[in-house]
């Protein structure tokens, strides 16, 4: 049976020219940046190229990209890091949201343990953060706002704009967690007020264990990893050429007509889905304001896991919310963000795509998907 | 995914699904755990247990243990039913990951909860 793989919001396939870019740089041109002699040179042009291309991407200077081993490092950085540096004067309030990744989410709370006072947003049934809310929120102890930019489970996207001339107009720390976003909504720094982006390649087909930091010059943070002194000393650690090769090449092939693609075959899924089974809602926004590769629906009277289970045995891997959750039970914040019961969140697929997938790919589900609610809704106590 | 051939064989194919119209005894558990939900219905004669199907909103885990356990218990006498406890199910569910072990205790106490119905209808 051919596979078909729609959980690409957890992670995406390694694209081809990527491989081909990262390989000399395991055993050909394998130095260490720091070193001195020509194998440490050229690691250390290949690494300030891949910087150049990455800044240029978001409208950055080459000099505030910081990187990192991947999105989840970058968050805590942030969340940590700004806290700590600029707890002085009285500043001890950091605001975010509820349906943040569980980095920043987890950070948070340890930050709640030390002191801090986090406010945690709420957000409308779509998911989006009012920036009003932002605006009220913020006292003259806050120092950080975060705000995740494209949702990993229903796929709403931020009005940065908005929330970053509010935090900027109040004197606050904006920093927006991108990995899902990014190369997929434009974000530019000239143009939107913003202090800090997470960035990460294995959502845009690199490698895993790599990302990025942006920081704003002027943003005072504490650096999370010491060390030898690497990313200008706030993030100690030789640096992982390969990975930071392969995340350059990543950003460069990532094109317009890819996510065009992705944006047909998802509203081809939705609407297939929508019109062919009853009792099925569409979690997260409708259009633009949603990632062009995220399809999460709800399929009342069924359980996720168990869809889930039975697209598995047809070979169609897909995910009951973020990969994360699989360690739980409890169910997904995010939806309960959104107004949806316990029940109602255990019913909720997530579909991811990628440049990879396929018309072919989406009809065959929509075939295969209709029969499998039917039959889990006759098992199901809810009819 | 994280289930044996033998049990992804058993939620593809699950047995004793659905309702019974003319069941003397049935029973709907909330799990405490997870908040999924079983019914059981039980068709009860010569206190031997004739008929029984399930429903459940529940995970891949609870479809297999509803129809291992009311395979299992099909035909049998209730006295003997009522002695099943975790540990033969389990031993039949042999590779279910610890996290699901309350799916089977969900299949169970459901099992059990249909059994007391039973006893207090024909006690009165
Ligand atoms: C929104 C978001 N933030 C952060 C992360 C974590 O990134 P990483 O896996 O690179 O640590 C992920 C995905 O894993 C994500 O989807
Ligand atoms: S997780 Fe709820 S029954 Fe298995």
């Amino acid at each position: 049976m051919k596979k078909i793989y729609l959980d690409n919001a957890a992670t995406t396939a390694v694209d081809e020219s990527v491989i081909k870019a990262m390989v000399p740089y395991f055993n050909e041109k394998y130095g260490n940046a720091s070193s001195q002699h020509l194998f440490g040179q050229e690691a250390k042009r290949a690494m300030e190229e891949s910087r150049v291309i990455i800044a240029k991407a978001i409208g950055a200077r080459y000099d505030e990209i910081y990187f990192t081993s991947g999105g989840t490092e970058a968050n805590n950085w942030v969340i940590k890091e700004i806290g700590f540096a600029n707890q002085a004067n009285d500043k001890n309030h950091i605001i975010t949201t509820k349906i943040e990744h569980d980095c920043v989410l987890n950070s948070c709370n340890l930050m709640e343990k030390l002191g801090f006072n986090v406010t945690y947003l709420d957000v409308d049934k779509q998911g989006f953060v009012n920036p009003k809310d932002v605006e009220n929120a913020i006292t003259d102890k806050t120092l950080l706002v975060s705000v995740i930019h494209g949702n990993n489970e229903i796929g709403t996207i931020q009005d940065l704009q908005s929330i970053g001339r509010i935090c900027k107009e109040k004197g606050v720390y904006f920093h927006t967690d991108a990995c899902q976003s990014f190369t997929k909504v434009k974000i530019n720094v000239k143009k939107i007020p913003i202090d800090l982006i997470t960035l990460n390649a294995h959502k845009i087909h690199g490698p895993k264990g790599i990302g990025a930091l942006y920081i704003r010059k002027g943003t005072k943070i504490g650096a999370l990893l010491h060390g030898g002194g690497h990313e200008q000393g706030l993030r100690s650690g030789t640096e992982n050429i390969p990975g930071i090769i392969g995340f350059a090449r990543a950003v460069k092939i990532a094109n317009f007509r890819d996510i065009k693609k992705m944006q047909e075959l998802r509203d081809k899924l939705i609407n297939g889905i929508l019109k062919s089974i009853p009792d099925a809602k569409l979690n997260g926004p409708k259009g633009n304001k949603r990632l062009c590769n995220n399809i999460n629906i709800l399929f009342k009277g069924v359980e996720a896991e168990a869809i889930g289970g039975y697209l598995d045995a047809k070979a169609i891997c897909s995910s009951t919310g973020s990969a994360c959750s699989s360690h739980t039970l409890d169910p997904s914040h995010v939806l309960i963000a959104i107004g949806l019961s316990p029940e109602q969140a255990n019913s909720s697929i997530r579909l991811s795509l990628s440049k990879f997938n396929t018309k072919e790919e989406i009809n065959y589900i929509l075939k295969i998907l209709p029969k499998i609610i039917k039959k889990l809704r006759k098992i199901s106590v809810f009819r | 995914m994280t289930y044996s051939k033998k049990l992804i064989k058993i939620f593809e194919n699950p047995k004793n699904v659905g309702e019974i119209k003319d069941a003397n005894a049935k029973a709907r558990v909330k799990s405490s755990i997870c908040g999924d939900i079983m019914d059981i219905y039980l068709k009860i004669g010569d206190n031997k247990i004739e008929d029984i199907k399930f429903q459940t909103f529940g995970c891949i885990a609870s479809i297999i243990s509803g129809s291992v356990l009311t395979e299992i218990v099909k035909g049998k006498k209730i006295n003997d039913v009522k002695k099943i406890n975790q540990k033969h199910i389990l031993r039949k569910l042999n590779g279910l990951p610890p996290i699901k072990f309350h799916c089977a205790d969900l299949a169970l106490s459901t099992l059990k909860k249909a059994i007391k119905d039973y006893e207090k209808k024909k006690g009165k």
